[in-house]
């Protein structure tokens, strides 16, 4: 449904995003993940026509951003960073507004405004003006604007961003439902949100992608060893070398109480069966056993720091050459 | 409904509840009336002064009494009240971040730019038309010639309009809705002054050129009811020019 094919995105000499390039299936989520300034709002800009790429196309519905631009627009709906409202309309002026503009046939925008109004729960504020609203359902104004012409494909630019926790979890729901039936690209830099409704992450780091999979491939891709938390009630003196005796263990840690321990063996084996019959055969009454799988967050942590390093590592070479710095200086 | 409707209803309706319209509106308004009644005043004086000296009655002309100062004195007016309309138009779409809509919507960058220069004329048009208030009820009273006022009509309708095209040229500048305003006086005035160069340079080429670049003489001519195509060519390509180096404008902020 999207295809984005090594998109470069240059401003003055600063490189913004650098050969980018992804696709999105037809009905899928997917999570665009990154620090901020990483390259993520430039990447949808693109996607949604606002600004060109440098180098690189981008391809919507069949559709190439530079051969039909409007063809693109049309099939498109945009939740930039800050939504885009007019602060002195109502939200019902605003959704028709945005309705006409986006070419939504006029016999069915009353019908569509109904229905995201219903949606995005702006029954009590769909006479009020969008100034005087909170920024929770500014932001809901916001989406709301996105899917008033009911567009196949759906970018959204860090949607739950300035929403309390039940909100968030509302929004959620709605970006959730429209799975299936619509396409979504959506930009985050919370990791929980991406594992909670993305289908596939995508994350970028500097302008470059540094991954791209499933939220559950990713961390396990990234696992060296499998690890489990064991949590007895009188742990003895030396458990941790008589855990380290069971077959198989690599290494066993101390946890964050002095109850539990974890344990690292090696990826594909299941060592479960025999951690519980070790620590029942011991009778030091066991509490507790479970797999730590990797969580988003180290995923993400792990792969953008490589990436830092890797940036390191390419600065410092050129200092090795004693003229650069210096040069660097003079002209500075 | 169009998207360029659309976007002119919006503009039209932003309008309405803003409170500059309104100031500006009514001091234009104010203005026009109250040199519509200075002039009328000043041409009793005139007609007593004729009468008294001459004891005859004189052939006074209310289009040389009245309404061709009315005319010059607005036009000036327009320098300073025209910007207040335009400076919003872009300014505040970019500063509030709308543009972004704007461009991501299938509706081109010129009719965006159109839409947003007929609002503004839409608005100027109907408070122009106003001010016929004072040729309606002085026709009742007294007998002048209606072709010079309908030229000067035309005149300060096309002068308006490319003011606004100048202020909507400028909105597309900046992000600041002061600067805008200052800008496009900034544009206008420059187009008023070089009149003045262009008329010290006499009759030379480089004169002649830069008295048509001046609105001056262009506007002179129709208030004096003269009607000229070269006239109304220099109104209606100015305003193109300058909405047109707007569309380049918001084509390059994408750029960027």
């Amino acid at each position: 449904m999207i295809s984005v094919q090594h998109i470069t995105k240059r401003y003055g000499n600063h490189l913004a995003i650098e050969d980018v390039t992804f696709d999105v299936k037809r009905g899928e989520i997917l999570g665009f993940l990154g620090p901020n300034g990483a390259g993520k709002t430039t990447t949808m800009r693109i996607i949604t026509g606002f600004m060109p790429a440098s180098e690189g196309t981008v391809q919507v519905a069949g559709f190439d951003c530079f051969e039909h631009p409007q063809e693109i627009k049309k099939r498109i709906g945009y939740l930039p960073e800050s939504p885009p409202l007019y602060q002195e309309l109502t939200v019902t002026e605003y959704l028709r507004f945005v309705g006409q503009l986006k070419r939504l046939p006029p016999s069915r925008v009353p019908g569509r405004m109904a229905q995201v109004i219903e949606q995005l729960g702006l029954g009590s504020v769909r006479h009020r003006v969008i100034g005087h609203l909170s920024k929770g359902f500014r932001q809901r104004v916001g989406l709301a604007q996105a899917l008033i012409h009911d567009p196949p494909v759906l970018i959204l630019d860090e949607p739950t961003i300035g929403l309390d926790p039940i909100q968030i979890i509302e929004i959620r729901d709605v970006i959730r439902g429209l799975a299936g039936s619509h396409t979504v690209i959506l930009s985050t830099h919370i990791l929980s949100e991406a594992t909670a409704i993305c289908d596939r992450v995508v994350i970028i780091d500097r302008g470059h992608i540094v991954a791209e999979d499933t939220p559950a491939q990713l961390s396990s891709r990234l696992r060296q060893s499998e690890k489990i938390s064991l949590t007895v009630k009188h742990p003895p003196d030396n458990w941790r070398e008589r855990l380290s005796t069971i077959p198989g263990v690599l290494q066993v840690i101390q946890g964050p109480t002095p109850e539990t321990s974890i344990i690292e063996y090696e990826l594909g084996q299941d060592l479960r069966e025999d951690i519980a019959q070790f620590v029942v055969n011991q009778g030091v009454g066991l509490l507790e056993l479970k797999p730590l799988s990797l969580s988003l967050e180290d995923v993400f942590l792990q792969l953008t720091q490589q990436d830092e390093n890797l940036a390191h590592a390419q600065e410092d070479s050129p200092s090795s050459h004693p003229s650069s710095p210096v040069e660097n200086r003079t002209q500075a | 409904m169009t998207p360029v409707n659309t976007l002119i209803a919006k503009e039209l309706r932003c309008f309405v509840v803003s409170p500059v319209f309104y100031v500006v509106g009514a001091v234009f308004l104010f203005i026009s009336g109250f040199l519509a009644h200075l002039m009328v005043v000043n041409a009793g004086q005139q007609a007593l002064r004729f009468l008294q000296m001459q004891n005859t009655y004189a052939q006074l002309n209310l289009n040389e009494l009245v309404f061709r100062p009315i005319f010059h004195s607005l036009a000036i007016v327009l320098i300073f009240l025209l910007p207040m309309l335009t400076m919003r138009l872009f300014a505040e779409e970019r500063k509030l971040r709308t543009m972004e809509l704007l461009l991501t919507s299938p509706i081109g960058i010129n009719e965006i730019i159109s839409a947003k220069f007929m609002s503004v004329l839409i608005i100027y048009l109907g408070l122009l038309g106003l001010t016929g208030l004072t040729p309606f009820v002085l026709s009742f009273y007294s007998t002048f010639s209606n072709d010079p006022i309908l030229t000067g009509y035309l005149g300060l309708a096309l002068q308006g309009a490319f003011f606004l095209s100048c202020g909507v040229l400028a909105s597309t500048l900046t992000e600041n809705q002061i600067v805008a305003a200052f800008l496009s006086f900034g544009i206008i005035i420059v187009f008023w002054l070089i009149g003045g160069l262009g008329s010290m340079l006499g009759d030379t080429t480089l004169g002649v050129v830069i008295s048509y670049l001046s609105f001056v003489e262009h506007f002179d001519r129709l208030v004096r009811g003269l009607l000229e195509a070269k006239d109304i060519v220099y109104y209606l390509s100015g305003t193109v020019l300058m909405l047109f180096i707007a569309h380049r404008v918001v084509d390059s902020h994408r750029w960027q």
